[in-house]
């Protein structure tokens, strides 16, 4: 069986039920990892001793018929701007390349408490920003239906490792869409959960107000049971909400019936490819066939989110990232400097990318004498009226809906020349950033052999919602997950 | 909206990065870009409204007042490009 | 010319909390360099700070003490630059939205009380220390520095004054009074050596209208440099003035060593802040019950106590200044006072006296051995006559050294006074009968003479005989004048 191809639910209940053990699903997942990863070139780093030293132990736990997590023995991937005790975190930058973390991120500390086995530390763009992963220092990842394209990012590592069957799902993060635009392009599942829901203590973080940790895998039960395993209230992080946390897998029994679904107007219309459209469109219809009511609705607030976003993310960016300069960890050239201002500027024009760089200096310049009320203040008031449209629209719908990316994905280095182009990719996602709600993406469909992603937002902590519209979206539109395995083992042959 | 090089420059300094004569015009002429369509955003009317900080409108978040144990001194220093038992080391500031 | 002075003050204070403001590390003073520091206090990616809320409360009770406003709602802001000791790069402050505001002082400066407006107190994160290693140690010339984070996340409360204050006198008794405020309200160690205590000063001088340029004076680590140096500066600013120079708006260095301020030579930085709201931090609003819960803490503060032994125990500013200083002393007065003996009389021997040699031998009041009932019994033997001034200086000494009561002493050493008339007087007589030209010398009204009997008694008496009687007795034998019957 191709175990590399399992859910991480199913594999879950065959390593506790003893049908399989830890160590061959994990076995499996490495040899898929080295069969493929030459084409996607996914991971950053991989574990694989430490991996199979966390399956043996598993698996003698369960010959011992002792307690291990829920879902013990399942292999996952950790996107590489999570802190991982003890293993190199880097952040898909040269500034990082040999940080090794003094402690674990919370979610990450949760999933691994879960008896998760970790492959290993997948790609990204530097420090989270873009929209493609070829903003990484250590090279671009390969969209797997097609490696000529690009896996879209910042979580382009973990999207494309799930596709291609590295990893049964895979933590990322989303400041502007970067688990559910790659979760798009890749065809699988990402969830951005309510700002707030997953804790970000360990997170290295990018705009503060609107990074979030969330679930990636390649269906939708999956999906909920990871958003499940790090969920809820941290002490560690000011901004955690103490909610508590409902069993997300049930929502997917829920009933769709009557659920009222809002077409958002702005973000399905121009700008939006034909094909993404057509197929989008096409799921809508489904939806309605299954009995939900759908219907347009215009937030035209909305039009400004892409601005009030790349004034508010590059400016908190700006002073998140000013404890790169060298003095207690990181990158520091060779040489002497005349003094600490040399060494800063070395540091720090060396160690980071472009446009890394060009975010710094955007936000630098937002924040600046002057500026601030022009720029990051009025951004901050946008944000509001986006909050409000929103509120007004759940008055009528209990989930609005619209596709998740603008194309399918575009080829490697077609956007990199101009930023503006790079940016509008984020378009469809950022609102629900800015107003800190829920957003997922679902595959709906393939155009021209690429996946089509349809997103689905809903009112703050409202997951079980998205879960539940997700769950019969997959059920009507039945995709299947599977990208073209030719070109990604180049005729070495396949998994297990 | 125009940016001038020297803009730029300050910038450079405020954020600590030296750039190349080349990458102060491409950034120059990059973030001329971006805040020219930033610019619907100061033609939105927003009066009245309050900004957003936070999307979660939490309040009073605390910790008590108790000691926790910290990193041993070799753990602070396992990354540090330079340090010796008195600190980490760095170059001149003056 | 004459010249107006106007000095503001910005005072920084460590608070004195287990743990630091935004994680759980060990605030002691001390340690290994870089051992009481976390992801969190070393601003490691990913790292996220969490508000002290006894931190919060300590700065809410300060700025009650200072009559401050406690505001509704504040928020903490980022304040961005580059700096080694700085682990974000950026210092958890607040700005616009501070968490009090708009309180005052009041300081008695013996003839008329200086009332010092209080425009904020907020709470902040402490930076890292920077050790400069070079010749001199100092940043000047420095080869390179290493930087401990042991510091950096201490709670700081930051208090601004008004430009109230109008000479470096009046600066240095607000900066006791706040320092007496701030160990009565046991919120900190307040010790400037330390660096629990921080102040730098706004100084300008005019010649009438309106205000002049101020000046920025910074590195004064106690209250001797604080008035030293601000007294140097408005010299320095008259005598600029005087002689038509303008004065430039600086930040001035103050070097103890050479008695100078000088302009700061540092590569500064474009003082650009960029302050935006905290994230990663929830606003503070505090509710009424909470903030009426830490008035309750509240103790009597020195100001009003004061004024209050002014009035109740008769006491001199000056007097009642000292004795309110610190609280333990306050306390230890209180508690000598409460045995019925005279207050002034207690007052001048705790004050003057016990005060010295707890001083002497580094012992705090807390720790005093002899307990403030003892001090009570000492008054009480020199107004019974038993003891002479004199003999009480030894006594209590003796107490200090031994921990014993003075009665013991005084019981066991046979050191009480002869009081008795009679025996008194047949020393006199022997006195007077073995120094006949001192005799006489008295008579003619020779001072020295009544001096040179008075030791000769004493000698004999081994310093016991009461000095009033053995002069009175003299008197009465020499000088032939009918003395009226006592």
């Amino acid at each position: 069986m191709d175990l590399h191809y399992i859910g991480a639910v199913d594999l879950a209940r065959m390593i506790a039920a003893r049908e399989v053990s830890a160590a061959e699903v994990t076995d499996a997942l490495l040899s898929r990892i080295d069969a493929v990863e030459p084409a996607v070139k996914a991971f950053i780093t991989t574990t694989p001793d430490e991996a199979r030293e966390t399956a043996k132990a598993v698996d003698d736990r369960i010959g011992a018929g002792e307690q291990s997590g829920p879902f013990a023995g399942v292999p996952i991937a950790i996107k590489d701007v999570l802190s991982t005790r003890g293993l190199r975190t880097t952040c898909g930058s040269k500034m990082l390349e040999n940080y090794v973390p003094v402690y674990d991120a919370t979610a990450v500390e949760r999933v691994r408490s879960a008896g998760t086995v970790m492959l290993g530390k997948a790609n990204m763009d530097e420090f989270a920003m873009g929209s493609s992963t070829e903003n990484s220092y250590f090279g671009p990842t390969a969209n797997p239906w097609d490696l000529d394209r690009v896996p879209g990012g910042s979580s382009g590592g973990s999207a494309a490792a799930v596709a291609a069957g590295e990893a049964p799902w895979a933590l990322g993060s989303d400041t502007g869409g970067s688990i559910r635009q790659p979760a798009s392009l890749c065809g699988i599942v990402g969830l951005k959960p309510t700002y707030g829901r997953v804790s970000r203590y360990g997170l290295v973080a990018f705009a503060s107000s609107l990074d979030q940790v969330g679930p990636m895998a390649r269906n939708v039960a999956d999906c909920a049971a990871l958003l499940g395993l790090i969920a809820g209230h941290d002490p560690c992080d000011s901004t955690s909400i103490e909610a508590g946390v409902p069993d997300y897998s049930k929502a997917l029994q829920g009933d769709v019936k009557g659920m009222r679904v809002g077409v958002v107007k702005e973000l399905s219309s121009e700008g939006i490819s034909p094909g993404v459209l057509e197929s989008f469109k096409a799921a809508v219809d489904k939806l309605q066939a299954a009995g939900l009511e759908c219907d347009e609705v215009s937030l035209p607030s909305f039009s400004n989110g892409l601005s009030a976003y790349y004034l508010i993310a590059p400016a908190e960016a700006s002073s998140n990232l000013a404890r790169f300069d060298g003095v207690r960890y990181g990158y520091r050239p060779e040489g002497e400097f005349a003094d600490i201002w040399e060494m800063y500027d070395r540091v720090r024009s060396e160690g980071f990318g472009k446009e890394v760089k060009r975010r710094i200096m955007l936000g630098t310049y937002a924040l600046s004498a002057g500026y601030f009320d022009q720029y990051y203040g009025q951004a901050q008031k946008v944000r509001t009226l986006i909050v409000q449209d929103y509120g007004r629209a759940w008055d009528r719908f209990d989930v609005l809906v619209s596709p998740t990316s603008p194309s399918t994905a575009f080829k490697l280095g077609e956007k990199m020349d101009d930023p503006l182009t790079m940016y509008l990719s984020d378009i469809c996602t950022i609102p629900v950033n800015l107003a800190g709600i829920p957003g997922m993406s679902v595959p709906c469909g393939l155009s021209d052999g690429l996946p089509v992603g349809f997103q689905i937002m809903g009112p703050p902590l409202s997951e079980e919602k998205l879960l539940t519209v997700a769950g019969a979206l997959e059920r009507e539109v039945g995709f299947e997950p599977r990208p073209p395995e030719g070109p990604l083992t180049g005729g070495k042959g396949g998994g297990a | 909206m125009a940016i001038s090089i020297e803009d730029v420059e300050h910038v450079a300094v405020l954020a600590r990065l030296a750039l190349s004569d080349e990458e102060k015009e491409t950034y120059r002429k990059q973030l001329s870009d971006v805040l020219e369509h930033a610019k619907t955003i100061s033609e939105t009317d927003t009066s009245g409204v309050l900004p957003t900080g936070h999307a979660v409108p939490l309040v009073n978040v605390f910790r008590e007042d108790e000691e926790r144990p910290s990193l041993t001194a070799d753990e602070a220093y396992a990354n540090a490009p330079w340090a010796e038992p008195g600190g980490f080391k760095v170059p001149k500031i003056i | 010319m004459a010249y107006e002075t106007t000095i503001g003050l910005e005072i920084h204070v460590e608070l004195a909390t287990s743990s630091k403001m935004f994680c759980g590390c060990s605030t002691t003073f001390g340690s290994e360099p870089n051992t009481n520091t976390c992801p969190v206090c070393l601003g490691q990616p990913g790292s996220l700070p969490v508000a002290n809320r006894a931190a919060v409360a300590d700065t809410i009770l300060l700025a009650l003490a200072m009559n401050c406003a406690i505001s509704e709602h504040s928020e903490f802001h980022r304040k961005n630059y580059f700096y080694p000791d700085m682990p974000k790069d950026f210092q958890i402050s607040q700005y616009d939205v501070p968490l009090s505001h708009d309180g005052h002082l009041d300081v008695d400066m013996g003839d008329y009380v200086r009332k010092v407006g209080i425009t904020r107190v907020h709470l902040e994160e402490d930076t890292g220390k920077s050790v400069h290693i070079g010749e001199s140690g100092r940043i000047h010339g420095a080869e390179f520095s290493l930087e401990d984070f042991n510091r950096a996340g201490i709670p700081l409360a930051e208090i601004v004054s008004e430009p109230d204050i109008k000479s470096p006198d009046e600066a240095r008794a607000f900066l006791q009074l706040l320092r007496s405020t701030l160990e009565y309200l046991e919120i900190s160690d307040c010790k400037m050596e330390e660096g629990s205590l921080r102040c730098d000063a706004n100084v300008s001088v005019s010649s009438g209208e309106g205000l002049g340029t101020k000046v920025e004076i910074k590195n004064m680590n106690s209250f001797r440099s604080l008035y030293r140096a601000l007294t140097y500066e408005v010299e320095r600013q008259v005598f600029a003035l005087d002689n038509g120079e303008k004065i430039v708006q600086e930040t001035r260095h103050w070097d103890d060593v050479a008695g100078k301020t000088h302009p700061l030579r540092s590569k500064e930085e474009a003082f650009d802040y960029r302050y935006f709201p905290e994230p990663d931090l929830a606003p503070l609003e505090p509710d009424l019950e909470w903030v009426e819960a830490i008035r309750a803490r509240l103790p009597e503060l020195p100001a009003k106590r004061l004024e209050r032994f002014k009035e109740k125990y008769g006491l001199s500013s000056e007097m009642a200044s000292t004795l309110t200083g610190e609280k333990a002393l306050a306390d230890y007065y209180e508690e000598a006072v409460a045995t019925g003996q005279n207050p002034e009389k207690l007052a001048t021997w705790i004050a003057g006296d016990l005060t010295a040699m707890l001083k002497e031998a580094s012992v705090p009041v807390s720790a005093c051995p002899i307990r403030p009932q003892s001090l009570g019994e000492l008054v009480s033997l020199i107004d019974s006559k038993v003891l002479s001034g004199k003999m009480a200086k030894d006594v209590l000494k003796e107490a200090f050294e031994t921990r014993r009561a003075p009665k013991e002493i005084v019981d066991e050493k046979g050191l009480s006074q002869i009081a008795d008339v009679g025996e008194i007087d047949l020393v006199v007589g022997e006195v007077i009968s073995e120094n006949p030209d001192a005799a006489n010398d008295i008579k003619e009204g020779k001072e020295q003479a009544l001096k040179f009997l008075m030791g000769q008694i004493m000698k004999k008496t081994r310093g016991k005989a009461n000095p009033e009687m053995a002069s009175d007795l003299i008197k009465k034998r020499l000088l032939s004048e009918p003395r009226p019957k006592d």
